[in-house]
Parts: C-alpha cells; sequence; structure tokens
C-alpha cells in the first residue's frame, strides 16, 4: 500500500537554514530536516493530480454559460488549478457534464469518456445532467449517471459558479483520499 | 386592410378550393379544401401576390376527428408587410402531401420536423428524413396517443430511450393561486 519515502525538494535555491521561518502545521522544523520533506507516496501523487485537475468541458445546454462565467476571471476556476478547459479529451482529467443530455448525444458523451484517459473523475453539473431535470419525456436521458460513473452532483438549475468552484472542491477532496496503488 | 384585399385576391383566383377570409384581431386565415393543391396555391401566393416569406410551418394532431392532420403554413410579404395563414386538412390514411420546398427553400426542415414529430409525409421533399430523433426511431412522439414519458426502445451504437419516471404524472400549476406554496407545480387530480 503507502510506504514512506523521501522526497527531495529541490534545493541550492533555498536561504540560509537560520532564515526560514518554522511552521508547525507541516511538522516540519528546517534546523533539523534541512530541504527534505517526507511523505507517502499516495499523498504526493494525490496532491499532484488534485491541484492540476483540467477539464473537458461537456457544456451541452445552459450550464454551459454558468461553466463559461466559472471560467472567466470573475469567479475564475483556475484559481484551483482547472488552468484550462481542455476540449480534447485526450488530455483532461475530468469530464464536467454541463447540461441537458438528450438519448440522441448520449452516445458521443459515453465516446468521449472512454477516450479519456485514467485517472478520470466526471462532475454531473446541473439538474438535467443529475436527474433529467425538469425534463421528463421520450427525448430526455434521465441523469448522466447512466452512461458515465459520477464521482459529483451539482445541483441548481444552473448551479451558480461558486457551487461548481464547491463541487471541485469536494472532487478534489475525494481524489485526495483514492489510493494510489492498486490494493 | 390590405391583408384581407390580398387574401380576397388569392380567393378570387382559385374560386371555390378557398374559404372566405376569416379575420381575428388582424390576422386572416384561409382554409384549404384540397391539401393536393397546396403547392399551386403557394407558388401563386409567392410569384403574384410577392409572399416571399413563409414564416412557419407547423401540424396539428386533431386526435379522435377525421381529417386527423391539419397544417398551417404562416405566409409574410417583406415587401408589403401583410401576413396570411392557410390551413389545410390530411386525413390519417393518406397522412401524406405535397412539398412545398419547391416554393420556399426554408420549408425543408419544418417538413422534416412534420415528418420526425406527427409522421405526416411530403411527396417531392429532397431529404425527408428525421430531423429531431435518429433514424430508425419507430415512433411519432408528438402524436397525443404517444406518452409524454416516451416508451422503450433500443438501437445498438446508435442510441437507446428508456421511460421517464413521471412519479405521479405531470407537476401541474394552479393559475391565480393566492400564494406561491398554493401554485407550487405539483400532481393534482382533476375533479372530473
Amino acid at each position: 500500500m503507502s510506504r514512506r519515502c523521501f522526497t527531495c525538494v529541490a534545493s541550492g535555491r533555498f536561504p540560509p537554514v537560520s532564515a526560514m521561518p518554522t511552521s508547525t502545521e507541516l511538522g516540519y522544523n528546517s534546523k533539523i530536516e534541512g530541504d527534505v520533506v517526507v511523505t507517502r507516496v499516495d499523498a504526493a501523487i494525490n496532491w499532484c493530480r488534485k491541484q492540476s485537475l483540467w477539464p473537458m468541458p461537456m457544456g451541452l445546454a445552459c450550464c454551459a454559460i454558468e461553466l463559461m462565467a466559472a471560467g472567466a476571471s470573475k469567479f475564475d476556476i483556475s484559481r484551483f488549478g482547472s488552468e484550462v478547459m481542455r476540449f480534447s479529451p485526450r488530455q483532461a482529467d475530468v469530464m464536467i457534464v454541463a447540461g441537458t443530455v438528450t438519448y440522441k448525444m448520449a452516445l458521443a458523451v459515453r465516446r468521449i469518456y472512454d477516450q479519456m484517459p485514467e485517472p478520470k473523475w466526471v462532475i454531473a453539473m446541473g439538474a438535467c445532467a443529475s436527474t433529467g431535470g425538469m425534463y421528463r419525456s421520450y427525448a430526455v436521458l434521465q441523469g448522466v449517471d447512466s452512461i458515465v460513473p459520477v464521482d459529483v452532483y451539482v445541483a441548481g438549475c444552473p448551479p451558480r459558479p461558486e457551487a461548481l468552484l464547491d463541487a471541485l472542491i469536494k472532487l478534489q477532496n475525494k481524489v485526495q483520499k483514492e489510493p494510489v496503488l492498486a490494493a | 386592410m390590405a391583408a384581407v384585399e390580398l387574401a380576397n385576391q388569392l380567393k378570387a383566383k382559385f374560386g371555390e378550393l378557398l374559404s372566405v377570409p376569416a379575420e381575428f384581431r388582424g390576422e386572416v386565415t384561409l382554409k384549404l379544401a384540397d391539401a393536393e393543391r397546396i403547392a399551386e396555391v403557394c407558388e401563386f401566393a409567392k410569384k403574384s401576390l410577392s409572399y416571399d416569406m413563409l414564416l412557419d410551418l407547423t401540424s396539428i394532431d386533431n386526435y379522435g376527428e377525421d381529417p386527423r392532420w391539419t397544417l398551417v403554413y404562416e405566409l409574410y410579404g417583406t415587401g408589403h408587410g401583410c401576413h396570411l395563414r392557410l390551413k389545410t386538412e390530411v386525413s390519417e390514411e393518406m397522412s401524406e402531401l405535397p412539398t412545398v420546398t419547391g416554393v420556399w427553400r426554408g420549408a425543408d426542415w419544418h417538413e422534416r420536423e412534420i415528418y420526425d414529430m406527427m409522421g405526416v409525409r411530403f411527396r417531392g421533399h429532397p431529404d425527408l428524413r428525421r430531423i429531431l430523433m435518429w433514424d430508425g426511431y419507430p415512433y411519432f412522439p408528438l402524436r397525443k396517443d404517444f406518452p409524454l414519458a416516451g416508451k422503450p426502445t433500443d438501437l445498438p451504437d446508435v442510441a437507446f430511450t428508456k421511460p421517464a419516471p413521471l412519479e405521479g404524472g405531470p407537476f401541474v400549476t394552479v393559475a391565480g393561486g393566492k400564494d406561491s406554496i398554493a401554485r407550487e407545480p405539483r400532481v393534482r387530480v382533476p375533479e372530473n
């Protein structure tokens, strides 16, 4: 499972040890430990993964507008690591299904999900992606979780950008807890 | 009113085929007795009366009545600014009438949508296939005998459908309820 390893922080560019303030949250005493941080593989790799979740925006309907708002300057999703909206599934980590998934589109959504490399996650944004929303009809898929495994659902029609950012933070917490080395 | 005059000219040309123009709040409607001649009537309306734009083409399902389909053509002339409505009826056994894409190219997708949703065919259409649902979908969804929740279908590698859970029926509001709690859309059982 997890093993202790020595992860060396990049050395040579740090101020002298005596001038560095110690930080009690990390339990890191630079006078003793120097330029070395000790952690677990799981924690390190998951930290890297969670802090750079690049979204694949599956923007299908009105929720896509709020997704764009979350990506714009006022709510700025790139503060949380989602620096670029990667429209190529091959380069993305998380697929944000934003909008109504019709039965006609369901196959395409599934195909895009299959093209994403592991590890991948899905956020179902809005009522239509979570459960079919207000459209209880012959043409709308009642929840995208019938075709892809969803990690976080966001309620709202459309959810505010802050709600999407909250979902992203919840996803980050979920990613942090995942075991990296398969049990 | 210029709109009524133009409608009268159209009636004068075609005689008994068209009804007397009915006017209601400024809107003029003509009923066409024989749907087979719709292309002729529209051609004349466009060429001679300069109704150069088809604003809308839609269909009505008169479920339980014969003829079952009513088609409504909304005409508009950008030159004279007058509207005209033409209505024709098609019976269910026939379910077919000539296309007007020869007159206005814009009728193309409207007729495809009517074919997709109601099942009425258009003779002479350049590309009559489904536009909203996928090719191979077996039903016509906007007919009155098709349930809102849909029916299960499966076309492998194309699409599948499942009936949507309606949880007791369409949620209906009460217009003019005294507060929003009374007006909230919920399952309501009709008293009759």
